[in-house]
């Protein structure tokens, strides 16, 4: 399962800074947060399922992070700061 | 396992706590409220709200605050130092209220009811605590397996020990609420 926005098809994405290109906030791995409690924070904060929320903890477990949300900036900027408040480890980036 | 959480029907969540586990909340949270700079501002007497910008626009050199309020960006100084000066403030104010409201609610243990909104501010705050605590120690996935086999009974241990039971307690504290 993808959790990032729907791919776009772009032949030349790198030269390509549209700024339609929808924003992500993306959660890292970190070794102290729960898996339980990052589960939990997800279905929270975005009001995921139980089942979407298992699998983007997973994706930050075994991947090393996971996109979880997306939109515009200040709406990425806003969910981070959530996250932030949570203690999860999250950052901003454009869509690639 | 212990339990120390249980869901009340109708809402909220007791907490049951013996005197010395009040004791070891107590004195972790107020080196918390410490290294956050000491108790949430309260309300001004001019009656304007506190605008709680934050005049840092740099990740913390303490491992432990840049852990608390980490950088927005991953190769963007500028945007993280934008976004730190319009989040960190509020963050920080946010994690000093939840600290003290533990101390508040925790008194000296015993039989403790948290309404639902109580018990979530505990949720992050005991969160924050293991976010100080293990990055203090140095906790990496690898160690966590190391710790559960220490001798419990050697001092040095006792930091490890801490942390370990507030793995319990947080781990608690969700199923209780899910």
């Amino acid at each position: 399962m993808s959790t990032a926005p729907v791919e776009l098809d772009r032949p030349d994405a790198a030269e390509d800074v549209r700024s339609d290109r929808p924003w992500v906030s993306v959660v890292w791995n970190d070794p102290i947060n729960l898996m339980s409690y990052v589960t939990y924070v997800f279905q929270s904060v975005f009001g995921y399922s139980k089942m979407k929320a298992e699998k983007l903890m997973l994706d930050v477990h075994h991947k090393g992070r996971a996109v979880v949300s997306s939109g515009t900036r200040e709406e990425m900027e806003r969910d981070c700061e959530i996250l932030h408040s949570y203690g999860l480890w999250a950052t901003v980036r454009q869509d690639v | 396992m212990n339990t120390w959480f249980t869901r009340v029907h109708g809402g909220g969540v007791r907490l049951r706590m013996t005197r010395e586990e009040a004791s070891v909340i107590q004195a972790l949270v107020t080196q918390l409220l410490d290294l956050l700079g000491g108790p949430a501002p309260g309300p001004r007497d001019d009656g304007l709200p506190n605008l709680s910008f934050s005049e840092n626009t740099t990740v913390s050199d303490d491992p432990v605050l840049a852990r608390l309020f980490p950088d927005a960006y991953k190769d963007d100084g500028a945007a993280s130092a934008e976004f730190r000066r319009y989040t960190e403030g509020g963050l920080r104010d946010g994690k000093r209220a939840a600290a003290q409201l533990v101390l508040d609610t925790l008194g000296d243990g015993g039989e403790i009811l948290l309404d639902d909104e109580q018990a979530q501010v505990w949720l992050r705050s005991l969160n924050d605590l293991r976010l100080a605590l293990g990055t203090r120690l140095g906790i990496t996935e690898e160690t966590l397996e190391r710790i559960r086999r220490l001798d419990w009974n050697d001092p040095r241990t006792a930091p490890f020990a801490a942390y370990d039971w507030l793995t319990y307690l947080q781990e608690d504290l969700v199923r209780a609420l899910w």
